[in-house]
């Protein structure tokens, strides 16, 4: 067990290092004038400018073990907002946790009830509804059902996190909640898709195991069949996925939180990109990959502790 | 000789075509995908190109559907049934070459490290994974952001970041054919790594991408339509995503244009949806496996 968790964290930093070389290398990659593009549209003297020159004709190497020693903490500043970035990216991770939490929290527990249920009487009209929605929902873009829940959903506010003028705990909650119903409806309704066809994907893998044959065997009901055996199974490798699926999340709330002006990470990258803020974007690049690191060795680490026959040797 | 195997050709592609006839779902999807490549095909016939220039627009702007401009027309003044007909082909491109170059990178990837196993596929299987890691849009954009935007830079973008799936499934079939019979009688008549890799592994395992470059080539349309929706695509070749991101850039959603909103995301969904039913169809046509058995 000691080994498979550390060969996981091994594997992890690795992946971490490679994100991190990969982050430097390719934004050297720029063709044009480097000095240009990071300081578009900003009044920089002249001796400012040869500076930064100077800073980048040193060899690729001592640049390189200098970006290493803090991209984190690094006092870089953004040219959109004239702050250190990590400044800004601090101010807007919670919404995104907030949004994006709640959003997979909803579609998890609904796409685990359907999965459930499609996958249990497969074939049957329930299943059949469901697996076209889903495939249906699947193909959709995020941001394009936000914006048709903005035009028919009139009453809701159509952006932001907060009206103007509400103060108070409890109000700023509750009008934060009303904000709330649309992103996370239209991000929800893209993941219930996912959540979905993977819970009934496993579920379909456990139906031919033996177990269920015993237990059925054994006098046992259908209902209990299902829920003591077959779905505590099939749970196990859709929690696993659902975790590996971060990736995709974050790529729903970039453009989710952009159609809905959601003051988060993913409005933030639309921003920086628009500009574009180089150093804003490398940073908030680097900040998903780790985000998904994270939740990849996370959901490797539970998965074994979870499952025993997980091989972790 | 040569008659006999075209017998044995016809007779399977015959037992394919039936096999995938079974699934209806497939069919109307096939279906679907031939409309849109009629469209793509003729998109200058259907709709006059000058239409797609902002400075000969003469229609007024915001317009609601009319017996001239059937979906209305956006913030220029252009029909939205024009840039709706030309946005197939831009989408239906973008898909097609961007899961070419990720099938040709997949494969090639996959094949080598699958048939020389040891350290060159821990090598090339550990980058995948990395790539696999990495999140995929924003990937996407940091890349688009530095090419700059343009329409072989969004093929380019898309092409490279989604090779990684392909990598795995051709590795792990390579793995399996390599062991083969026909693979030593191969070597024992002394056919050298490229003969072996090109002329017996490469078609033993395109049956089972095909399956999967089919379902590539939904999510990258949906790629394109993001990334364009962010203001990445290529402005002088309006695609679905560019309509939309022109609707949302100039308040469609709380004028109630449903015109400008609805279709170009209609069409996404359409095609998107086709080439996944086809996909899934053809994954067990020709993987038995897959099969969900009684």
């Amino acid at each position: 067990m000691r080994g498979y968790v550390l060969k996981k964290v091994g594997w992890s930093i690795g992946t971490l290092l490679f994100v991190v070389v990969f982050n430097f290398f390719l934004f050297r990659l720029l063709p044009g004038d480097p000095i240009g593009l990071y300081t578009r549209g900003r009044n920089m003297s002249p001796e400012q400018l040869i500076r930064l020159r100077q800073q980048l004709n040193r060899p690729m190497g001592e640049q390189f073990v200098e970006y290493l020693s803090n991209p984190f903490a690094s006092a870089i500043n953004s040219t959109r907002f004239n702050r250190p970035v990590w400044e800004i990216i601090g101010e807007r991770v919670w919404p995104t946790v907030l949004l994006v939490g709640t959003a997979v929290l909803v579609a998890a527990l609904a796409g685990v009830w359907l999965g459930i249920r499609s996958g249990w009487r497969r074939g049957s009209r329930f299943d059949r509804i469901t697996t076209g929605t889903t495939n249906t929902l699947y193909a959709m873009p995020e941001f394009w059902v936000g914006m048709m829940l903005i035009m028919w959903l009139p009453f809701f506010p159509s952006g932001g996190i907060n009206s103007v003028g509400v103060s108070g705990f409890l109000a700023t909650s509750v009008d934060t909640l009303w904000h709330m119903v649309l992103p996370v409806t239209a991000l929800a309704i893209v993941y219930l898709a996912e959540y979905t066809s993977i819970m009934r994907a496993s579920l379909v893998d456990e139906l031919r195991q033996d177990y269920l044959t015993l237990a059925r065997a054994k006098g046992l009901r259908e209902d209990l069949v299902r829920r003591r055996h077959a779905v505590p199974n099939a749970l196990l490798p859709t929690m696993t996925l659902i975790f590996l699926n971060l990736g995709f999340v974050i790529g729903g709330a970039i453009t989710v939180e952009y159609v809905f002006s959601w003051p988060g990470l993913g409005l933030l990258t639309a921003e920086a990109l628009r500009g574009p803020d180089i150093p804003l974007l490398q940073a908030v690049f680097l900040l998903f990959s780790l985000g998904v690191i994270v939740f990849t060795l996370l959901a490797d680490l539970l998965y074994a502790v979870l499952d025993p026959r997980v091989s972790t040797r | 000789m040569t008659a006999i195997a075209w017998q044995r050709r016809r007779a399977t592609a015959a037992r394919f075509w039936a096999d995938f006839r079974s699934h209806r779902s497939a069919l109307a999807g096939l279906g679907i995908l031939v409309l849109f490549g009629f469209v793509a095909v003729f998109a200058s016939v259907l709709a006059d190109p000058a239409g797609l220039d902002v400075t000969k627009a003469t229609a007024p702007a915001h317009a609601a559907p009319s017996a001239e401009y059937w979906l209305g027309t956006d913030q220029n003044g252009r029909s939205v049934l024009t840039l709706l007909i030309h946005g197939t082909r831009v989408s239906l491109i973008v898909g097609l070459a961007a899961t070419a170059i990720a099938i040709v990178i997949g494969t090639i990837v996959g094949i080598m490290a699958g048939f020389y196993g040891g350290w060159a596929r821990s090598t090339l299987m550990g980058l995948t994974d990395w790539f696999l890691v990495i999140p995929f849009l924003p990937l996407a954009i940091v890349m688009a952001t530095v090419l700059g935007a343009s329409l072989l830079n969004i093929v380019i973008v898309i092409g490279v970041t989604s090779w990684p799936g392909t990598a795995r499934l051709v590795c792990a079939q390579t793995l399996s054919v390599r062991e083969r019979p026909y693979m030593e009688r191969a070597r024992a008549l002394g056919g050298g790594d490229w003969h072996q890799m090109t002329r017996h592994i490469l078609p033993n395992v395109m049956p089972l991408v095909l399956a999967h470059v089919v379902l590539t080539v939904s999510v990258a349309i949906l790629s394109e339509t993001t990334l364009s929706f962010l203001g990445l695509g290529d402005p002088t070749r309006p695609s679905w995503g560019y309509i939309l991101d022109n609707a949302y850039g100039t308040g469609a959603m709380s004028n109630g244009e449903w015109w400008f909103v609805l279709p170009p995301g209609l069409c996404v969904v359409l095609v998107v949806l086709a080439f996944t039913l086809v996909g899934r169809a053809l994954e067990v046509v020709l993987n038995p496996r897959l099969r969900e058995g009684p």
